[in-house]
This record gives C-alpha cells, structure tokens and sequence, in this order.
C-alpha cells in the first residue's frame, strides 16, 4: 500500500502538469482564435488520433519493427567490435577514436547516403540507421564496462593469484554486463527517434516519420501530431522495455546511475 | 604452517619505496622501513594520510614492489606467497562481486584455486557460520548492510587458509556502533582461525584495541616512527574499552602521533581521536 502511494506521489506531479499544459494548449487555441494551418488543439488532435488508429497503429509497427531490428543487429555489433576492441590493441587503437568521434555528429543524416545505395521502396537503410544508433551507444558503454573495473576488486583478484584471464572471465566480463543493460536501456528509445526521423528523407510512405512529415506538410496538423502521439508511446514502449531489462538483469545497479 | 613462538609471518628489512622516479612530482612513500611480525601476531599500522601505511600493506601483499629492500612472508618472497594464497585481504570496500551470491563470493578464492564445487561450497558454508550470518549464503551483496557485507569480504578473505590477514582500513566506512561490534567479531575470528593480521587503520582506540603492538608511522617522507606494544590481555571484552590501561595506551599512541606531527609542523591531519 505504501508503494502504491509512494508511486503515486512520483506520477502526480507530472500528470497534473500535462494536464495543465494541454488545457493551456487548448485554451489559448480557443482564445486567440488561432487558425488550425498555424496550431490545432490538443482535442482535434485527440480526434484524428481516434479516427486514423489503424493507420497509425500499422506505422508504429513498420517504424517499431525497423527500430526493433536496428536495436538487436546493433546491440550485438555493439559487443562484438567492444570484445575485439578491448582484446586486439589494434582494433582498440582504430574503433575507439572513431567512435568518440561518430558519437559526437548527428548520424542520422547519413541516411541521405544510403538511401541512393537501396531501392526506394527498401527498409534497408532505416535499418541500417538504428542499427548504427544503437551500436555506438552500446559499444561505449560494453567498453567503459570491459575496462573501469572497481579498483578494489581488481587488487583482490590480484591478491588471489588469478590469472589475467580468470581476471577477464570473473570480472571485467561480468562487469560489462551490467554496463551492457544500461547501453541497451539508453539506445532504445534512441533507435526509435532514429527510425522515425530517417522516414523523412524520402523512401517508403509506410512508417509514422514518413506520415509526420507528409501530414503537417499539407496542413493536415491534427493528423500529423497525431501520429506524433504514436512515435512517443512507441518510444516509451521501448524505453519502457529496457528499463525493466536492465531493472531484473542488473538488480544492483538501481542504487547507481551509470549512463 | 607453524605457530613455533618466534616464527616471523612478515619480515620487512631496509625497505624504501619511491613514486614518480626521476620526475617532479617524485614521492618518498616509505623510507628505511623495518617491521617484524610473528605469527599469531595482531599489528596495527597507524599514522596521518600520506604515512606510507596503505603502501607497506601493499608491498607485503605484492601488489607493489619495494624500491630498495626486502620483504619475506612466512619465509617467502611476497610473490611466492601470493601465489600460494598465503594471505588473504580485505579492504575499506568490501569489493564484493555484484553479480555473485554471497556464498560464490566467498568461493570464488577457493575458485581460482583449483577447488571442487562441493568442497568450496561446504567451505562458505562453513565461513559463514564463522562470521554469523548462515542463513545470508544465497543473498546477493545488494541486499546487505554494510557492515554484513564487511563480514562477507572478511569470510572471503580467509576462506582458503590463509595465515596472514592483510585488512586497509576494512572498517572505516562502518558507522560507530557496527564498527565496535566487528572489531569484537574480528578478534573472536583471529583467535579461532590463529590468523595473524596486519591492520591499517586511522583510529587510534581501533589500534589499541585490536592490537598486540602499535606501529606509529610518520608522512613525509613516510617512514615508522615509533611501535608501542599495547600489554592488553588477549582476551578482550567491552570491559576492555572502558579500562584505565586502555586509555593510558591511547593516550601514548595519540602522544606518539603528535610528536611526528610538531616534527612535521603539520596538521593532525585524518586521525580519528574518538
């Protein structure tokens, strides 16, 4: 009973907030009298949302799917080149500049790049894009885990005479684990922003980035936030997912926020 | 293992310990250091931050190699014993593994050592009625206190029989009251095990309590000042830490301690009074 309150007490404040924006929202529309091409109101948008809930259902699942695969290639890639790179002193020397590096630009603009590689009607290259968004999160985070051992239990190892493989398979191997759910739970929703935003730059008309672009660009705005509406939920379901992943996987890292 | 009366279980000789050779920011950890301890022996090693205590522990565990010197435990180079797993270690962290119940934290030593499962097994077992909590075998360190994971990393720590005990302060994050309790708990373990320890702490009354003899070290460059035999009785009790005898060896130690520090004209810096 006192977690249920408890959970309550941390919902509360930003559900009475969102609540307090959309009538804002909604209110100044009415107010202001402002034309539906410049601002719709959150209840036209509600509307659309209910009438289009096929459709945007079946854009979630082409965006979802394409987000979904791009989070397991790349998660597996991830751990895969991190393994290598910690291993093979070249690979490290070669993966780990470029990664910072990639990690710093916005990648999602490549997709203009790959698109021209694939037949137009080819999920391929937004694939291809969540893939590489999910695979830089978590080669980082697998890396950082496979090297930043606790010095504590680094000097145990030691001091029970283990070997540097033993010291690998008991503890850095492990311990990269733990920092491989908290990769997994940041480059979920980060797959999904990546999926939908590479529907823009042209391909199929089948996903909610395509539909999002198309709608508020004739002015069918109600429908466009609608769908809008979706991409979030989609990214909270995978946020949602992996949060929970890493919460039974890695019990022990509740008390510490790694990112 | 012998227990024979003048047995050495650590001998250091001349040792000289030097960081950041040939650069600026060159250190003296520890200059010209002698120390014996002999088996059965509690040894506290006590002094301000920067004394060389946490590195002499580190040269007997060879986790560092001394500059110049020798070090031998039980009649071996520090290496030899190391690999022997002829002492064992705990820490201020009890540095357990996450992802390991408490009972395969206690056998992962026994682990590496080659040891086969039920055998291992029976010896947490057996470890953990040592240290009091039998029923914590299949826990994960999460779900502990502090204090109980302290025990744990302790249970760890002689689970493969060692006779040496190498502890950096294994109880300086504990609060006041759990610390007490384990210092009781620890030397209950010592004399069933007849472990001997070397013991770095920063309180004075933890020394004085625990200990067979006192070494007073001194920073800048580190090096042992003074070792004050404490002549307690061995069976200690809380009637121990409110006896007259206790509080003179306190106040001779906390004497020790200032007098390094009117050498050094520097602060009393990182010694606990209480």
């Amino acid at each position: 009973m006192n977690v249920v309150s408890r959970r309550l007490r941390t919902l509360l404040p930003p559900i009475v907030f969102g609540v307090l924006f959309l009538s804002a929202w909604e209110g100044f529309v009415v107010w202001r009298d402002v034309k539906p091409f410049v601002l719709v109101k959150p209840s036209q948008v509600w509307s659309a949302g209910l009438d289009n809930l096929q459709r945007i259902w079946d854009a979630m699942q082409v965006s979802g799917g394409n987000a979904l695969i791009g989070l397991i290639v790349g998660t597996a890639l991830g751990c895969l080149v991190a393994l290598l790179a910690s291993g093979v002193r070249w690979i490290g020397e070669l993966v780990n500049p470029i990664a910072i590096a990639v990690n710093a630009i916005p990648i999602v603009v490549l997709i203009a790049l790959f698109t021209r590689l694939y037949e137009a009607d080819s999920e391929t290259p937004r694939r291809i894009m969540a893939t590489l968004a999910a695979f830089f999160v978590v080669f980082v985070n697998v890396s950082r885990g496979l090297r930043q051992s606790s010095p504590t239990q680094l000097e145990l190892m030691r001091s029970f005479a283990a070997t540097s493989r033993q010291q690998f398979v008991k503890v850095r191997l492990p311990n990269a684990m733990s920092f491989l759910f908290t990769g997994i739970r940041v480059a979920a929703p980060l797959t999904v922003i990546t999926a939908v935003v590479a529907e823009y730059f042209g391909g199929n008309r089948n996903g909610l980035g395509a539909s999002i672009s198309g709608f508020l660009s004739i002015s069918k705005k109600d429908v466009g936030l609608a769908y809008v509406a979706g991409a979030s939920v989609l990214g909270l379901l995978f946020f949602g997912f992996a949060a929970v992943l890493e919460y039974v996987a890695v019990p022990w890292q509740r008390t510490r926020d790694v990112r | 293992m012998t227990l024979a009366g003048d047995a050495l279980a650590v001998e250091v000789n001349g040792v000289h310990k030097v960081f950041n050779i040939g650069r600026p920011n060159r250190i003296d950890a520890l200059t010209d250091v002698q120390l014996q301890v002999a088996a059965g022996e509690f040894v506290s090693l006590i002094g301000p931050s920067g004394c060389g205590k946490s590195t002499l522990l580190r040269l007997i565990a060879d986790l560092l190699e001394p500059t110049v010197g020798t070090v031998t435990v039980n009649g071996k180079s520090p290496r030899q014993a190391r690999l022997d797993q002829d002492y064992g270690m705990a820490f201020q962290q009890a540095g357990l593994f996450e992802w390991r119940s408490v009972a395969k934290n206690i056998e992962l030593p026994l682990e590496l050592k080659g040891w086969d499962k039920a055998k291992r097994h029976a010896r947490a077992l057996e470890m953990l009625e040592l240290v009091k909590l039998p029923d914590r075998a299949d826990a994960m360190p999460w779900q502990l206190s502090g204090g109980q994971q302290q025990r744990i990393a302790i249970a760890r720590a002689l689970a493969a029989h060692p006779l040496l005990l190498l502890m950096d302060e294994p109880f300086g994050a504990l609060d006041e009251m759990t610390r007490e309790h384990m210092q009781a708990e620890l030397l209950r373990i010592c004399a069933a095990t007849q472990t001997t320890v070397v013991f770095v702490t920063h309180s004075i009354p933890e020394a004085v309590y625990l200990s067979d003899r006192v070494v007073v070290m001194s920073p800048g460059p580190g090096r042992i000042t003074s070792i004050i035999p404490v002549g307690l009785d061995r069976s200690r009790d809380e009637g121990t830490r409110e006896a007259t005898q206790f509080y003179d060896k306190i106040t001779e130690v906390r004497e020790a301690l200032r007098g390094n520090v009117a050498n050094a004209t520097d602060e009393l810096s990182g010694i606990e009074d209480r």
